[in-house]
């Protein structure tokens, strides 16, 4: 008895005080190891593989993998500057982000590069760090929609769209379908939402959308993970809203078809934001789903030039992050688009700053000035899956545009042309939520002159 | 042969007294505290500040405050995170709308709110018990969490219901930099600590474990069951206001109300049973095991050099830290801190056991 307890004391202390001591020394160390390495860009990514995210979070990751291998094997890096990564889990939870964010942020020659949090939550938490830190966040079709406003949030950039635009584009369409937006007039339009911050972001545009064109507008939140929703479409079932627009992400996505389907709620006045508009999110449900839409963040479906790169590079390689079969689905193909516009910040930002690692300071410039027209992209090999991009000091966006598609059972197909957000709604409403930002804040907004550094 | 009492006597009350009556306790603890104050600036990173000691600093003042209601007073709460969150809030709104307030002041009014509140949820224990009274202190979890989600008023108005902080500032010195903020939760844990401590080795502590040993003998011999449970729910609550304060201004700086959900009090119950219910030192054991623990067990594969893939290592922290947390229970019910214990008890008596 003795002697056993003796050795399970000595067991708690012995680990006790060896986790202490790896937790002291291993990040430094790890940081010594990148300082000796010269010529190489470090990506931080901060990824989810498990929980009930999981399944949206895997191709996305794997996609920003597999094009940084790609580069680095078909062109050796970005103009000979090796690129390097690490991935840190976060399982979509906000506090385990910032300690990714914190355990990445130093690490390679020159630090972070940028950071993609992949969640909302979590770009809410980091947009208080990074401006100290001196890194980006991109935040490509999610996060804080008025950090458009790149006069107040230097160090956001929500590239190609935000829930802001993503809610106007959908009412558009609707506008369209009933033959124009006034006869939304005395509609219902309901948003079944993830109660979040991802969820609710679309909430003041749709407010100010049913002011304008006297439609209802019902909120309906679903408790995160959206598992359990029947209490939502049982309010569905009772108000009979015209049209249902669905801001769920993960297992919330499909759950709500399934539920749709046992309400007996017709699938195609269902419409999701673009999260919610995957392969992961109806394969499930399959014929169950069909009819259902979804805005699609312009890239097409199908195979680029760059796929086939990746599929030569990487997967016949055997380097392949997740399996072959996944190249060219939507969260994929999105996952690709952010990593080479990325890749392209910091090409841009070389320009500039010459062709060695940079930090994330001298990317920002990059992002900020990024200018890809159809010409680059097509070179880039992202031809038909985006469309031209430009950002500027002011907006941190570049484009607002998309398209609407639909489930046909088996596939996505486009049943829309491409729809760009409405500026005069969202211009007046971006100023205004980020001046007050910047006044809870403290912020100074930017002048032209500071622009220009 | 160095850890014994023999020889130092005790030649007044107030030397009997003493919160360590023994002298290398005292040396030890000292020890400690000028270790982490003088010594820990220069030699951490951080990282370590950021991500590990200062969430473990603010969440073992909040374990420390649902212990005293908890492992002291025998009252079992699963809405202490919501009670942090009241502590939050609170202090987002007084900084918001008062903001010539000293963020002393907001720490302390943000306390005394959650403490009302806390004690308005503590009301249904002076009728029901245990596993009952658990229950309808889920209900404070869930009216909290549904109040701060839907009620604008609270994240003046923000459209996304998530709110963020200024910096702390206190008499010039700007609480910003990570060693700035450790320093400025060590100070404020140290001291509240002692009075912790204190507490239970007053006439109110005693009451609260009367009370949890036996409520009905503790009535017999004077004690006021609504007196005795209703400040446990309130320290308790204050304890735990503060922790939010400080866990949203200082840790996360912009929150939403998931940050002080369910999962939250089911780690703060996690780190007082783990770490030794009715003890202030099993609140430190506890929240280093629950805060440190699972990013030690996420990162360890990295440095021994092991190629896992990102989601393999997540899967494996989760079940190597379930099987440690059973492992812990079964080896030691009575926590981490009753290991401690029997530790300095082996200790006065080595190397010579009988």
């Amino acid at each position: 008895m003795e002697m056993r307890l003796k050795a399970k004391l000595m067991g708690v202390a012995l680990a006790a005080g060896a986790a202490l001591s790896m937790l002291a020394s291993g990040p430094a160390t790890a940081q010594a190891k990148g300082k000796e390495q010269a010529k190489e860009q470090f990506f931080p990514l901060l990824v989810y593989r498990t929980g009930p995210y999981g399944p949206n979070g895997t191709p996305w990751a794997n996609a920003k993998q597999d094009y940084i291998k790609m580069l680095n094997a078909r062109d050796g890096g970005i103009n000979g500057v090796k690129i390097t990564f690490e991935e840190c889990e976060t399982g979509y939870a906000t506090d385990r982000g910032v300690e990714c964010y914190e355990r990445l942020k130093g690490k390679g020659p020159t630090g972070a590069t940028l950071i993609d949090p992949q969640s909302t939550g979590i770009t809410f938490a980091l947009t208080e760090k990074a401006p100290i830190d001196k890194i980006p966040l991109i935040t490509l079709g999610y996060g804080r929609s008025e950090s458009q406003d790149g006069l107040v949030f230097k160090w956001n950039f929500p590239l190609m769209g935000s829930y802001w635009t993503a809610a106007d584009i959908i009412i558009q369409h609707l506008g369209k379908k009933e033959g124009s937006l006034d006869n939304l007039k005395g509609k219902k339009i309901a948003l079944i939402y993830h109660d979040s911050p991802y969820g609710k972001e679309p909430i003041p545009l749709l407010e100010e959308r049913s002011k304008m064109h006297k439609f209802e507008f019902i909120k309906i939140p679903v408790t995160a993970p959206g598992v359990e929703q029947k209490s939502a479409w049982l309010q569905v079932r009772q108000l009979r809203p015209d049209y249902v627009l669905l801001w769920g992400w993960g297992v919330m996505n499909s759950a709500a078809l399934k539920e749709a389907q046992a309400t007996g709620y017709p699938r195609d006045k269902m419409f999701g934001v673009w999260w919610a508009g995957a392969e992961p999110d109806v394969k499930d449900v399959g014929e169950g789903a069909k009819g259902y839409n979804a805005l699609n963040l312009q890239h097409s479906i199908g195979m680029s030039k760059v796929h086939q790169d990746i599929v030569k590079h990487v997967h016949d390689k055997g380097q392949g992050t997740g399996p072959k079969d996944e190249v060219g689905t939507v969260l994929y193909n999105r996952g690709l688009i952010i990593q080479m516009l990325a890749v392209e910040s910091v090409r841009r930002a070389q320009e500039r700053y010459g062709k060695k690692p940079l930090t994330g300071e001298q990317v920002r410039w990059g992002i900020e000035n990024l200018a890809l027209d159809q010409k680059k992209i097509d070179g880039l090999g992202f031809g038909g899956l985006m469309r031209p991009i430009s950002t500027s000091c002011a907006d941190h966006m570049g484009s607002m545009m998309a398209r609407v598609e639909t489930w046909d059972g088996s596939k996505w197909v486009f049943t829309s042309e491409a729809y760009t957000a409405d500026e005069q709604i969202l211009k007046p409403m971006v100023k205004a939520a980020s001046a007050k930002y910047a006044e809870e804040k403290k912020i100074v907004p930017r002048t032209p002159a500071d622009c220009q550094l | 042969m160095f850890y014994r009492e023999n020889g130092q006597f005790k030649a007044t009350y107030r030397a009997d007294e003493q919160m360590l009556p023994i002298l290398q306790d005292r040396v030890f603890m000292f020890a400690v505290v000028a270790f982490a104050f003088l010594a820990m600036p220069f030699l951490a990173t951080d990282y370590l500040f950021l991500s590990i000691l200062i969430p473990f600093l603010i969440l073992t003042l909040a374990a420390i405050g649902l212990n005293l209601l908890v492992g002291y007073c025998g009252q079992i709460s699963i809405g202490h995170a919501a009670f942090m969150g009241v502590g939050a809030y609170a202090a987002y709104n007084l900084v918001l709308r008062l903001p010539q307030l000293n963020f002393l002041v907001v720490l302390v009014l943000a306390g005394l709110i959650a403490a009302a509140v806390g004690m308005l949820f503590g009301i249904p224990s002076l009728r029901i018990k245990g596993l009952y009274l658990a229950v309808a202190t889920l209900a404070a979890q869930f009216f909290i969490d549904w109040m701060f989600a839907r009620v604008k008023w609270f994240t003046n108005y923000a459209s996304s219901g998530s709110v963020s902080t200024v910096p702390i500032e206190l008499f010039g010195w700007k609480v910003q930099s990570p060693s700035d903020k450790y320093l400025f939760l060590l100070a404020v844990l140290v001291v509240f600590t002692l009075v912790a401590k204190n507490l239970v080795r007053g006439h109110l502590g005693r009451a609260w474990m009367a009370t949890r040993d036996m409520d009905v003998a503790a009535e017999v011999i004077g004690i006021r069951p609504v007196y005795a449970k209703l400040t446990a729910f309130g320290v308790s609550s204050f304890y735990c206001g503060m922790a939010g304060a400080l866990y949203g201004f200082v840790y996360l700086g912009s929150w939403e109300p998931a940050a002080f959900n369910l999962t939250l009090s089911l780690k703060l119950l996690f780190m007082i049973i783990i770490g030794g219910m009715g003890s202030i030192l099993g609140a430190y054991f506890g929240a280093a095991f629950i805060t440190v623990l699972p990013i030690l067990l996420n990162q360890i594969p990295l440095w021994l050099g092991l190629s896992l893939s990102t989601a393999t290592a997540s899967h494996l922290e989760s079940m190597i830290f379930g099987a440690l947390i059973v492992a812990f229970l079964i080896l030691e019910p009575h926590g981490l801190a009753k290991l401690w214990s029997i530790g300095k008890e082996k200790l006065r008596l080595w190397p010579f056991p009988h």
